[in-house]
């Protein structure tokens, strides 16, 4: 499944556009900053809330395929530059962390 | 090979640009992917903590065939009961600080989790030298 399918299949705004053919190896919701830096893998996709520059830093630098901000957060500009930047893919959804979660354990499991 | 960063009180903005840096700096040596990420988290935590805690300071990493030392030095507040901050779950993090998704209390062990050596020097109201060693081979 790439960033590109999973867009598509949970209707998903994409603000920055980056490693869209890129497979997505599982997932890893948190908003804690730490708990991903530590835990989360290569590959996964990152659902959060937070919507800081600091997500960016944190998905460039353990190479996770894309950042999915829930309940239609709008990232900081300067989240957005970073995103740019750093070839982070920033994806929003209108839904909660719990179906975000459902709808991509189901296309990823 | 040599390279130092400064680090700002508050400047959450630009944390993680030293570890970026480091990372690409790694990546075009071949290290192996496990150590670079280790090299990532151990640094990230580190900065951040300066940024969050301290009034300022530096990043001193050296890499050679062997290993990486990454020295993090703050001016700051120093760390008055040092056990207690490497369990998981404690932190004095502000509110402001916890907003942002950090102060969970996972900075520490993150980095001792990720290093193969690890010295933190620190004295109350004169700042903290933390210095993080993973070996390449």
């Amino acid at each position: 499944m790439t960033v590109k399918e999973i867009i598509e299949k949970l209707q998903l705004q994409c603000l920055n556009e980056a490693n869209l053919d890129a497979e997505v190896t599982g997932a890893y919701a948190s908003d804690l900053l730490s708990d991903v830096m530590g835990n989360a893998r290569s590959g996964q996709v990152w659902i959060t809330m937070q919507t800081h520059k600091n997500v960016t830093a944190i998905a460039s630098l353990r190479d996770l395929a894309a950042v999915v901000i829930v309940r239609g957060g709008m990232p900081d500009q300067d989240m957005l530059d970073h995103a740019k930047d750093e070839d982070v893919c920033i994806l929003v959804s209108q839904d909660p962390t719990f179906q975000v979660c459902g709808k991509l354990y189901e296309i990823l499991k | 090979m040599h390279y130092t960063f400064d680090i700002e009180r508050g400047n959450f903005a630009d944390a993680g640009q030293a570890s970026s840096s480091v990372k690409r700096t790694l990546k075009q040596l071949g290290v192996a992917p496990a150590n670079i990420r280790r090299a990532v988290v151990a640094l990230f935590e580190a900065e951040i903590n300066a940024v969050a805690h301290a009034y300022g300071g530096t990043i001193d990493v050296d890499i050679d065939g062997s290993k990486i030392v990454m020295v993090v030095a703050d001016q700051g507040p120093g760390i008055p009961d040092l056990d207690a901050a490497m369990q998981e779950g404690w932190s004095t993090a502000s509110a402001k600080v916890r907003e942002m998704g950090y102060g969970a209390g996972m900075g520490l062990p993150n980095i001792k989790k990720n290093t193969d050596d690890l010295k933190i020097d620190t004295k109350v109201g004169v700042g903290t030298t933390v210095t993080m060693t993973i070996y390449l081979a």
